[in-house]
């Protein structure tokens, strides 16, 4: 698949040009293609090095470097639930296995139907909210409770 | 306690660029176009006694003197808003509440280093304080307070939003300029320190949100007041993050050095369920732990220090009698052993090492030598390496096993905790 569409390439340059180097551009081109695609998979990668004139190793170790690029396709729905002091405080260990438990996966695991991810992430920055975490890379969810997680897992999963 | 940027931490409300200027916002920076030069501004913040609130405290004034201006070269200006360090989440608030107060305040410190591009480094997980703070930039371009010739004064100044992808490491100064130049974030040696090389190979100012946020009320009420709300070398007020067993945790602006008991009890609301207190760590995850017959310190830099603990981000995480010390060590160490970018051996071996000893005492397999164990790693950790990420790992190592001796020795030696919880940290 050509990952470059006319429109992901117009998108693209307008990243590129912020910056004073190609490379530099590098991680905002991954979150683009993260935001259209989804995931950065080898074939994307390898257009990313072609695009900013690259080794492909260089793309793939910021690839693998940073968390928030997911090499496979993503689950459709995300729980990434914090597990840092604030939170481990708050009782998140025994909130991430009552997610397993319910989700039937494990943290870091995507079920076989993908449709759920669980992940156990270091701390958000949202302390205030523990035991928090936060739904598809975007909302953050606080004061979570047993109850407040079949809440979601319903509203979530349902939808 | 007079509030000055949290007057703006309005609950679900982000200021406007319109709301914000009805309410005296960008009359600092014109206060600087019209009367201020480079050199006179810099002196301004210098007796403000402003510390870098990113956690190192660097007096800020004194960092912009190093940058040199004759190098032919541009110097950029990077606002550090990767806020990682866990504890800590009051530069979200600034950019979710109120972005163009930190707008004003990178357009001050970019015309005091004659700055005309910075870049804001903000956190990838960070996914809606990024799209208000995309929103006031482009509202600043829209109404001619960004861009070239602003206010028509000859001056000009873009600034770029750029997103981390998750990654403490790329909080730390050098890491963060490693991963905005599209690389990985592993930290450089210093020196030459950034002021001299720092982005693209330039002079680059480095300062985290909250320090460029007070920047404005220290123009328009001046650098005298400033430097009296706080303490000794100390100025103004900071943001202090407060979470963990509290009644009502939150962001609390308060003076720098305020005793920490006065945080705890009178702002936080005190403990929670009315426990007692065990621990605090004052200042983000790295710095040393504090008994609780140990908050009578004032919070600054400097009296911080002398505790043998650190004033860091501001992050105050507090402990109640029925927690655990070997269970919060060891989340502390997992957290760094999965941060360590890996280029230095102590770091990286060291973490790893002291995660899995950890991780075994708490599932009941200590060893007498353990402890022992624990202390060697953390002296040869220590002080060793590229970047501080191995110090603010060893703060807690040391602290921890120190001040709560007798709770690791009865963990090891009975394979089960001294305080009742009878709770698994997951690995
Ligand atoms: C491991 C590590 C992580 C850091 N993370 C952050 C961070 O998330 N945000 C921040 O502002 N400073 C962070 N710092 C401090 C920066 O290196 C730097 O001192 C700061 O951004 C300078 O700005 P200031 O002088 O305004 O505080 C970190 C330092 C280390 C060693
Ligand atoms: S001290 Fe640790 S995090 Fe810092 S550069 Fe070395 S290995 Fe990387
Ligand atoms: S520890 Fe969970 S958000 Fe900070």
């Amino acid at each position: 698949m050509n990952i470059f569409t006319e429109q992901f390439k117009k998108q693209a340059d307008e990243v590129v040009a912020r910056y004073e180097t190609k490379r530099a551009s590098l991680l905002e081109i991954l979150h683009l293609v993260m935001e259209t695609y989804g995931y950065v998979s080898v074939e994307a990668e390898e257009a990313v090095a072609d695009y900013l004139k690259l080794p492909p190793m260089d793309v793939h170790e910021v690839v693998t470097f940073y968390t928030l690029y997911y090499r496979q396709p993503k689950a459709k729905t995300r729980f990434n639930v914090c597990r840092t002091l604030s939170c481990s405080l708050a009782g998140s260990d025994r909130l991430i296995k009552h997610f397993e438990e319910k989700l039937g996966i494990k943290a870091g695991q995507k079920s076989a139907d993908g449709k759920c991810g669980l992940q156990a992430v270091e701390c958000l920055g949202a302390c205030e909210m523990a035991p928090m975490l936060q739904v598809n890379d975007d909302e953050y969810v606080g004061g979570l409770t047993k109850e407040r997680i079949d809440e979601l897992i319903k509203k979530y999963m349902t939808s | 306690m007079e509030k000055l940027i949290s007057k703006y931490f309005v609950p679900g409300k982000t200021f406007s660029i319109d709301e914000y200027i009805a309410d005296g916002g960008y009359q600092a920076i014109r206060t600087v176009f019209e009367k201020l030069d480079s050199a006179s501004l810099i002196e301004t913040v210098k007796k403000s006694n402003l510390r870098g609130l990113g956690g190192a405290g660097f007096p800020c004034g004194i960092k912009w003197s190093f940058v040199p201006q004759n190098t032919g070269k541009p110097v950029y200006l990077v606002v550090n808003a990767d806020e990682g360090e866990p504890g800590t989440f009051k530069d979200k608030y600034i950019i979710s509440h109120v972005p163009h107060l930190l707008i004003e305040g990178i357009m001050i410190a970019a015309f005091a280093n004659n700055v005309h591009k910075a870049f804001i480094y903000i956190r990838g997980e960070y996914t809606r304080p990024y799209q208000a703070l995309v929103k006031a930039v482009n509202e600043a371009y829209e109404k001619g307070y960004l861009g070239k010739n602003i206010f028509g004064k000859g001056f000009g100044l873009d600034i770029v939003v750029h997103r981390g992808a998750g990654a403490y490491i790329c909080g730390e100064e050098t890491g963060l300029l490693e991963s905005l130049e599209g690389k990985q974030g592993r930290p450089r040696l210093k020196p030459p320190f950034p002021a001299v090389v720092g982005l693209f190979g330039c002079p680059t100012v480095i300062n985290n949100v909250e320090t460029l946020s007070y920047l404005p009320f220290i123009i328009n009420r001046g650098a005298e007041w400033f430097a009296s709300l706080g303490s000794d070398k100390n100025g103004g007020m900071r943001l202090f993050s407060v979470s963990g067993h509290v009644k009502k945790p939150g962001v609390y602006e308060l003076p720098l050095g305020i005793p920490l008991r006065e945080i705890i009890y009178t702002y936080a609301g005190g403990i929670r369920d009315d426990r007692r207190l065990k621990a605090v760590v004052p200042g983000g995850l790295s710095a040393a732990i504090l008994k609780a017959d140990e908050i009578d310190v004032g919070m600054d830099f400097d009296q911080l220090r002398a505790k043998q603990t650190m004033a860091g981000s501001a992050g105050v995480i507090v402990m109640d009698e029925k927690t655990c010390m070997v269970r919060s060590l060891l989340v502390t160490m997992r957290f760094y052993a999965h941060e360590s970018c890996g280029q230095c051996s102590p770091c990286r071996e060291g973490t790893g090492w002291v995660h899995r000893i950890l991780e075994r005492i708490a599932s009941g397999g200590g060893k007498s030598k353990d402890l022992e164990n624990l202390s060697d790693i953390c002296s040869f950790m220590g002080g060793t390496t590229i970047c501080a990420l191995a110090d603010g790992a060893a703060m807690p190592l040391r602290s921890y096993p120190q001040k709560f001796k007798e709770e690791f020795e009865y963990f090891i030696r009975h394979g089960k905790s001294m305080i009742e919880q009878g709770e698994e940290v997951s690995a």
